[in-house]
């Protein structure tokens, strides 16, 4: 009898609340409203063309390949890691799969230089899989070479731009056929409003990461290995292999926004997404996962990319010059972060708090 | 003890480069008792309880498990094999949940096919960690985030872990070290439940009382040997600290008689919101004021707020008769505040720098001129301390992290020393720490005190507090219940205060 009213006492995410207060408590709440805040201030000063439908596509498209790397960034954060390389991975990853479809470049096209179907598909995959391969080389210089994070990624940023630059020979890969490059073009007609195809996958994959963070054995398993590695170790978790495979997944990840992106521009050149790494992160963390490890959620993810995102869009509206907008990218990091600590430790405070009623009663 | 040992331990040694760590070990558990492990730090005891958990291999000796030899190849396959081991820093995720902590690497998963592709059956994880939780006894509820958890309800979440595993064989470190009396008494009634199931318990700590309460059979190890074992009931107190430290030991608690000063700090209605209130009090020079009372009430945040680490919503401190207003620990510093915190290896010390450095840390300052630090004169300051306080170190240079708790204890003690403070403040200055470098401490807080230094020392070792303090200001939930005198206080009178059983005036 006690023990279920005790139980709801410290369940903290009480489910016997009504939905707006619940609202409170949930993680993402601070960072929400900054971006609601943001998307209001844009409004009003844009008379409302901030939120056209057409504008509204075109922040969701923006965004669509730094939130698609940063799915992967999010899982590598939460087992404290870091991961560099991705910017490198995508440009490497979107010039491999253009190598094989180019008409400049391609062996495989047919006799009028047109490319099959199932070329594109292997194209797609085997970018994918050298994406996929960076990343796992990353896990494994990390976890068997026991380097920190941070410099394996760090070589591998350097060795997969260089490869890129070396095998484009500097030059970007155009000539890219109609069916690859329908992917980062196409609109999906979602009633009157018109989905991009990135945007989709992007949305797709959101929620595909965030079940596999959420309810499988191996997202517990990331939250473990961040929150106490020697903790999962000794619980019999292989810490190796899980660090492994979210590296794998974070190139894996990435290699899938560098070949929208490339097929979204219709080229491969050997600078794209230079920085996009810093992006990713930024995403990352202003979508408050912890770079302490064992904290972070794929919402919070795909909310910091909207930030960025909108910030982007948001600021071209007003007439911002381009040449400024770092400077506002930094200002927003700083202050998103910020306002979700203190939103955290208000929460903290209320939890805090409840426990001492909770000790006083017993 | 008729039946056969679940766990058996015979002739094991082990070696590390220069330290012989065990020698020809014999060691059993058998069904349905307690076995208290005791000794000093370094008698062995941890090294024992590695090779059982798999994390360290032995040189030499044999290990039966339930009739079968027992070859642990990693902890994990340890755990396995039904041995559970409960460490003072526990294991656990701090961001996930009860029920994910309980079951992890073990997470049930859903049916069919979600299930083989790792979807996790929540529902049935939380169904079946409530049922060790209710064996624990705990109102935890599967679903808390460990974070929020006090250190009570993280050690109840550690024991529902082990028997998750089926363990049957439980080793507890230290497992009272962070606990309150009225949760030691908990704990106590869930290993009797464990018992009775026929497990077999490890209890290893220092606090003599609890072995009496708790344990049916005492082993005591010294310098890596085992020296003695007895059932409880042929037991004393003397008996098991004489095999301990390997002599008699006339007087664990060398307080010694100091004449008591004028009042060198008073406080008055100090609060701070959710932590404590009112609390108003005077010390001495040359007297201890002992700090009882339970976990959480109110005793370490009553340090930190007199000390600047927390700021008071209201209150007044005097030191020498002067208000003084303590915005942060640098002014603590200034009017005369030392403070050895409870955390020693997170607040105490910089584990990585060297003693010296550590020694020398509040009063760099002083051997400094233009931002340029004199060596040598620190040097010879921080080697003043070290053998004054009988720190057994290598060398100055020595990292903080390669010392025994009770050299970094010293070492604590020493970097305030060196400030010369009128009031000194120690948050349990014995945990964790062997009799041997206990007395030490002891001696040392009498001797700081005949020198006319205001002493304030937390404690939740009764005999500690009995045996050292010369009034004993006793707390309950942030309030101060009582300020005892030395010549009348028993422990039932300071627990009877603790627990709110008593107010002051009516007792």
């Amino acid at each position: 009898m006690s023990q279920i009213t005790a139980q709801k006492a410290s369940d903290g995410a009480a489910s016997h609340l009504p939905w707006y207060r619940r609202l409170f408590r949930v993680q993402e709440f601070g960072i929400l409203l900054v971006l609601i805040a943001m998307i209001l201030i844009f409004s009003v000063m844009t008379d409302g063309r901030f939120l056209t439908p057409v504008n509204i596509q075109n922040i969701l498209l923006n965004f669509s390949w730094t939130a698609i790397a940063a799915f992967g960034a999010t899982m590598v954060i939460i087992t404290a890691g870091i991961d560099l390389s991705a910017g490198s991975v995508m440009a490497l990853t979107g010039l491999a799969t253009a190598m094989m479809l180019s008409r400049d470049h391609s062996p495989f096209l047919g006799p009028n230089g047109e490319a099959s179907v199932p070329l594109v598909i292997i194209a797609i995959v085997v970018g994918l899989a050298i994406g996929a391969l960076c990343g796992s080389i990353n896990g494994i210089l990390i976890t068997k070479a026991r380097l920190p994070p941070f410099i394996a990624t760090l070589g591998m940023m350097q060795i997969a731009r260089g490869i890129t630059y070396g095998w484009a020979q500097g030059w970007p890969v155009q000539n890219l056929p109609q069916n690859f490059m329908v992917l980062g073009r196409h609109n999906i007609p979602v009633g009157t409003f018109n989905l991009p195809f990135p945007s989709l996958l992007m949305l797709l994959l959101a929620v595909m990461a965030w079940l596999f963070l959420t309810r499988t054995v191996w997202g517990y398993h990331i939250f473990a290995v961040g929150g106490n590695i020697q903790a999962a170790r000794l619980s019999g978790i292989n810490t190796s292999r899980v660090r492994i495979m979210v590296y794998t997944l974070a190139g894996l990840l990435a290699g899938a926004g560098g070949i929208l992106l490339s097929a979204r521009l219709g080229v491969a050149a050997p600078t794209a997404a230079q920085g996009y790494e810093l992006d990713v992160i930024a995403a990352v963390v202003v979508g408050g996962t912890s770079t302490v490890g064992g904290e972070g959620s794929i919402l919070g993810t795909v909310i910091g990319a909207a930030i960025m995102g909108a910030l982007r869009t948001g600021l071209n509206l007003v007439g911002v010059q381009a040449y400024w907008l770092p400077a506002a990218q930094g200002a927003i990091i700083i202050g998103a972060i910020t306002l979700d600590q203190w939103f955290r430790r208000r929460q903290g405070q209320r939890g805090g708090l409840s426990r001492l009623f909770r000790r006083r009663s017993a | 003890m008729q039946t056969e040992p679940i766990l058996r331990v015979q002739n094991v040694s082990k070696a590390f480069p220069g330290v012989q760590a065990l020698k020809n070990v014999d060691f059993e558990v058998y069904p349905g008792e307690v076995v208290a492990l005791v000794g000093e730090n370094g008698a062995g005891k941890s090294t024992l309880m590695k090779i059982l958990a798999g994390a360290y291999t032995r040189d030499s000796g044999e290990m039966i498990l339930g009739g079968q030899p027992f070859e642990p190849l990693n902890p994990f396959h340890a755990q396995q094999m039904g041995i559970s081991i409960i460490y003072q820093e526990f294991n656990l995720s701090p961001t996930q949940t009860v029920a994910a902590n309980v079951f992890v690497s073990r997470e049930p998963r859903r049916h069919g096919f979600l299930g083989r592709i790792g979807f996790i059956d929540r529902a049935l994880m939380e169904r079946e960690a409530q049922k060790y939780l209710d064996i624990v006894k705990t109102q935890v509820s599967p679903r808390a985030i460990i974070r929020t958890l006090s250190v009570a309800e993280r050690q109840q979440v550690e024991i529902a872990k082990a028997l998750a595993v089926d363990a049957r064989v439980i080793i507890m470190d230290e497992p009272t070290s962070a606990l309150g009396a009225d949760e030691t008494q908990s704990l106590f009634s869930v290993i009797r439940d464990l018992k009775a199931q026929g497990r077999g318990i490890v209890f290893i700590t220092h606090r003599m009382e609890e072995i009496f309460a708790i344990a049916d059979r005492v082993i005591v190890f010294r310098d890596g040997e085992r020296v003695g074992e007895m059932p409880i009931a042929n037991a004393t107190t003397d008996r098991i600290i004489s095999l301990m430290v390997g002599r008699e030991v006339e007087n664990i608690f060398p307080k010694q008689v100091v004449e008591i000063g004028d009042v060198v700090m008073e406080v008055r209605g100090l609060t701070a919101y959710g932590m404590v209130q009112d609390v108003s009090f005077d010390l001495r020079r040359g007297e201890i004021l002992g700090v009882a009372g339970l976990v959480g009430a109110g005793r370490t945040e009553t340090a930190q707020l007199l000390f600047g680490a927390v700021q008071p919503d209201s209150g007044e401190i005097f030191i020498d008769g002067q208000q003084v207003g303590i915005g942060s620990p640098e002014t603590a510093m200034q009017v005369g505040l030392g403070l050895v915190p409870e955390d020693r290896a997170n607040q105490g010390l910089v584990l990585m720098l060297s003693v010296r450095e550590n020694i020398t840390m509040p009063t760099l300052r002083r051997f400094t001129t233009a931002g340029w630090v004199d060596r040598p004169a620190v040097e010879k300051h921080a080697q003043e301390y070290v053998d004054k306080l009988n720190v057994r170190t290598p060398s100055l240079h020595q990292r903080a992290v390669f010392l025994s708790g009770g050299n970094q204890q010293k070492i604590v003690v020493a970097k305030w020393l060196m400030s010369n403070p009128k009031v000194l403040i120690l948050d349990e200055p014995t945990r964790g720490i062997d009799v041997g470098a206990k007395a030490e401490i002891h001696a040392l807080m009498s001797e700081l005190a005949k020198t006319g230094m205001g002493i304030i020392m937390i404690s939740s070792e009764m005999p500690e507090i009995l045996g050292m303090s010369d009034r004993i200001m006793v707390m309950h939930e942030g309030r101060v219940a009582a300020i005892l005198d030395r010549k009348d206080v028993t422990q039932e009178k300071i627990m009877a205060y603790a627990t709110g059983h008593a107010v002051e005036g009516v007792h």
